[in-house]
């Protein structure tokens, strides 16, 4: 098990550096330049502050520079907050992110998997086929129409949440963003726990437990709840990936100051840096939490924990 | 009273019946077979005394349990009795055990459920249950998972968690056909011993395994109840026409006839064959070391030995699927090398194959004549279209199929007609050597017993050689003029039939005869003719692989592999061929099994 960790850690490096080639490349293919503003410099002030960011080395010079800033943790200064480094930014901003990301994972996860029981318990009822109806419209309507259809509703018209961030106290604040969040994961994961629940139900095991004369919540708890889970679980990393990306949209329509808006910003900014120190910064994250889920695997299934 | 009764139970699935008007009675203490050929509803009916069919099966009738109803009760009612008072095994351990959680606590949810232990004593008690039957360190076992226990063990555990509220019925349900056959003794026994006064429900296709040791027997046909009486009885004057078709096919390791021995030139030679394979962990498994036999014209070699024991690796090294490893194969003065797509044409027609599962191995997107027929497109290419369906037609009247079936597709097809279908298509191209790799283990006996006529039939007529890899001793005993024994890789005896049945010289030959069920009620079952159970092929033990289950292992077994050299009639490897005596049953050591792998 530790060989395997040590492995798979090692095995993430090629991934992002890969990441990394491919965000420096993307960002700058991008056509301007993050001092291209309305008000035109002149010609000698504008050289100078592209020296001064080393705007006019040669891509590859700029990498081997990016590159090595980064072995050393450091993400560079951003280009358009000028008193600050990519890393404050990052550190003002992802602690929000974060909050609104593990309260909508856990809400999807606590929903999804206790509807998708349920409708499988109960198949073919009416309240199976109510979670359904749920979860394929779930899945198939974006964040950016959710949103703001939810705000209308509980923000406009019944005044029951506040529409925005900022003015709004407390918890009340959070909770459209995080069910808007987490709606999605919602529906994907009860359609996920409800198909591998009836598959669980039909194993040979679980009639053995019926045998055995152990009652329903029993066999559900005891006997079913951990291999129905198993396909939720590798769903998890695809999951995170989701919220974080929704979370840009998300921020954007709430006001709120998280990462996400952070990387909007700094994208129509053209803020080289800052756009590329949060994907880097993401994708670190993302990887990582693969990595945690598939150990997480070997914890629950013994056959796989053998390797 | 009787402890069970049930009263013309009917099973129905969209208005098929697979259960049609069973009765029935088991009194306290008494142990009943349920016999009849798959698909006969046995299984549909032992189901049923416990409420576990499925959702959309239709059930009539009554069923009455100790005085109380149990068709058609809700879930809760019938919980009070399930693993309470009526316990059941099912068939394959494997699947029937929860694999994500420890042997201990699915046995504790029993215990405690049934209130029969609390949170301080049910772990004494599950120990206790497991060291009852069987399994060696109990208190290791108790935590550990399914996967980490042999076949033989899981099942000894399937069988703690049946019996652990000392219920008044189990119920078996082909509780040893996932086994090997000396693991079915052993579990067979265990059943019997711990059973004490508890009925006995004892459901299988096997006549072997009801003849000695159930009471009563209930023969199903189609989910009607066709027999019912005392075992003996049934045996020796059965009423019903089916019943005496089933006795007839089965067949025993004790006694019928046997093919003479056939001394036909060699057609194909093997000398120190070895085949290995490494897993995942990139450890070496031999699962063929250094075998030599060769095979005659017009003969039937079979190969036994039970799971693990590498014959099919062995055929398959030969047909070129494989890689051998060391030694080499000799057919008709020329070497068999290389994968099996590098072989001259003449050598991939003369060796044809035919697998254990007829449905699984043939295309089912094409018809028969087209199956049939495939063959002669590669090897005969130049034949016309009406040629090729003479030929067709042809050989599938050899295996007894008409014209009718030339336009069925496989799921079509019942199991023996499959497997007719995949020996046609085999035989085609007029081979000399024929592999059957457990070619009827999947047949009822009444097909499988026509499947054997065929093969003795082409051979008659055609000299065809077949190479007839088996586990059931008695199938091999009807249709092999030599057998081979095999035991982790390596042959450890081989001889003409008549002697090695008579008169077997290795103590695993001797072991695995004993523990053949014989379908006679007058014959007793011998009692754990085996202890423990084939080791691991990733560490086979040193000297006499045998040895940890032998009972005259000595010293030199455990230093020493033996070779195989010509001792009374028989090629044996065995140090101490010459001074045992086998002719008594190895001493009864009792069930101290080996730990699992
Ligand atoms: N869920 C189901 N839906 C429809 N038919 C079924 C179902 N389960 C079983 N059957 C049918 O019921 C009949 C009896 O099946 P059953 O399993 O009792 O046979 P069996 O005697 O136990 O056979 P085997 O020896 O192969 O185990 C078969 O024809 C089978 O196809
Ligand atoms: S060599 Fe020894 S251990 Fe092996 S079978 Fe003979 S007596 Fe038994
Ligand atoms: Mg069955």
């Amino acid at each position: 098990m530790l060989r395997y960790t040590l492995l798979r850690v090692l095995g993430a490096i090629p991934t992002l550096l890969l990441v990394v080639v491919l965000a420096f490349l993307m960002v700058h293919a991008a056509p301007g330049g993050p001092f291209d503003d309305e008000r035109v410099l002149p010609v000698d002030v504008a050289a100078n502050i592209q020296a001064a960011y080393h705007l006019d080395e040669p891509l590859p010079a700029q990498f081997a520079r990016y590159l090595s800033g980064l072995l050393h943790g450091d993400l560079g200064p951003s280009y358009r907050y000028r008193d600050y480094t990519v890393a404050e930014l990052i550190r003002s901003g992802f602690p929000l992110s974060l909050r609104l990301g593990v309260l909508a994972m856990a809400l999807a996860l606590l929903v999804g998997i206790s509807s998708g029981i349920v409708a499988a318990l109960r198949q073919g009822s009416m309240l199976d086929r109510m979670v359904m109806f749920f979860a394929v419209t779930g899945i198939s309507i974006p964040v950016f129409v959710v949103a703001p259809l939810l705000v209308l509703l509980f923000a406009v018209n019944l005044q029951w949440l506040p529409a925005g961030w900022s003015g709004a106290s407390g918890a009340a604040k959070y909770i459209l963003p995080v069910i808007t969040l987490a709606l999605p994961q919602i529906a994907y994961i009860a359609r996920l726990t409800r198909a591998s629940m009836i598959d669980v139900l039909g194993t040979d095991f679980i009639r053995t437990a019926r045998a055995q004369g152990l009652g329903t919540k029993v066999i559900i708890r005891v006997h079913a709840f951990k291999p129905a889970i198993m396909p939720v679980l590798s769903y998890l990393g695809p999951a995170i990936a989701a919220i974080l990306t929704g979370s840009v949209v998300v921020e954007e329509v709430f006001g709120i100051p998280g990462l996400g808006q952070f990387f909007v910003r700094g994208a129509l900014n053209r803020d080289y840096t800052l756009v590329l120190g949060i994907v880097i910064f993401y994708a670190t994250l993302i990887i990582a939490l693969n990595l945690a889920v598939d150990l997480l695997y070997g914890v629950i299934d013994p056959r796989v924990r053998q390797r | 009273m009787s402890l069970l009764e049930v009263k013309h139970l009917n099973i129905r699935y969209n208005d098929v019946a697979v259960v049609n008007g069973v009765s029935f009675k088991v009194s306290r203490g008494e142990s009943v077979g349920i016999v009849g050929e798959s698909g006969s509803g046995k299984s549909q009916t032992a189901l049923s005394l416990l409420g576990l069919l499925p959702g959309n099966a239709k059930l009539t009738g009554s069923i009455i349990f100790d005085g109380e109803e149990l068709a058609n009760k809700s879930n809760k009612k019938l919980d009070r009795v399930r693993g309470r008072r009526i316990g059941i095994v099912f068939q394959d351990p494997m699947q029937a055990l929860n694999p994500y959680l420890r042997i201990g606590q699915q046995l504790r949810l029993v215990l405690l459920q049934h209130e029969l232990a609390n949170n301080k004593d049910a772990d004494a008690k599950v120990i206790a249950m497991l060291q009852r039957v069987g399994l060696p360190d109990p208190e290791r076992q108790f935590r550990a998972y399914p996967h980490e226990l042999s076949g033989g063990m899981r099942q000894r555990v399937m069988i703690a968690s049946a019996l652990i509220c000392e219920p008044d019925l189990l119920i078996a349900d082909e509780p040893t056909t996932a086994l090997d056959v000396t693991v079915q003794a052993q579990i067979l026994d265990l059943l019997e011993e711990l059973r004490d006064d508890t009925a006995l429900l004892l459901i299988t296709h096997d006549l072997g395994i009801v003849a000695g040791r159930c009471e009563r027997l209930l023969v199903l046909e189609a989910g009607k109840l066709i027999e019912s009486g005392a075992t003996t009885s049934v045996f020796s004057s059965p009423e019903n026409p089916h019943t005496r078709k089933l006795l007839a096919a089965a067949l025993r390791t004790d006694r019928g006839e046997i093919q003479e021995p056939n001394n036909g030139k060699t057609v194909l030679g093997v000398e120190g064959a070895s085949v290995s394979f490494r897993n995942a962990a990139k450890d070496q498994l031999v699962a063929v070391a250094d075998v030599s036999l060769s095979l005659r014209k017009g003969e039937t070699l079979a190969i036994v030995g039970e799971s693990g024991s590498g014959k099919s690796s062995l055929v398959r090294a030969l047909l070129g699927l494989i890689p051998m490893r060391a030694g080499r194969a000799v057919y008709a003065g020329e070497a068999l090398e290389g994968p099996v797509q590098s072989r001259a044409a003449s050598q991939r027609r003369d060796l044809q194959l035919v697998f254990q599962d007829p449905v699984s191995a043939l295309n089912p997107s094409l018809r028969v004549s087209a199956i049939v027929g495939e063959p002669l497109l590669v090897h005969q290419a130049k034949l016309s279209r009406a040629g090729r369906s003479e030929r067709v037609i042809a050989i599938l009247k050899k295996v007894g199929l008409d014209e009718s079936y030339l336009r069925r597709y496989p799921h079509q097809l019942s199991g023996g007609q499959a497997q007719r279908v995949a020996i046609a298509r085999a035989l085609i191209l007029e081979p000399k050597i024929l592999i059957c790799d457990e070619a009827v283990n999947a047949l009822d006996g009444t097909v499988r017993q026509q499947v054997l006529e065929l093969l003795k039939n082409v051979q008659r007529e055609s000299g065809l050689s077949i190479i007839f890899i088996s586990h059931d001793l008695a199938v091999v005993r009807s249709i092999s003029h030599r057998v081979a024994v095999m035991y982790l890789g390596r042959l450890v005896e081989i001889a003409d039939t008549a002697k090695l049945f008579s008169k077997p010289s290795h103590p695993y030959t001797k072991a695995l005869l004993d523990a053949s069920p014989v379908p006679d009620p007058r014959v007793a079952p011998v009692r754990a003719p085996l202890r423990g159970e084939t080791p691991s092929p990733l560490t086979p033990p040193s000297g006499c692989a045998f040895h940890p289950r032998c009972a005259f292992a000595a010293n030199i077994c455990v230093e020493k592999k033996p070779a195989l050299r010509d001792a009374d009639g028989s090629r044996v490897a065995c140090h101490r061929v010459d001074e045992i005596d086998l002719r008594i049953s190895m001493p009864g050591v009792k069930t101290t099994a080996s730990p699992g792998r």
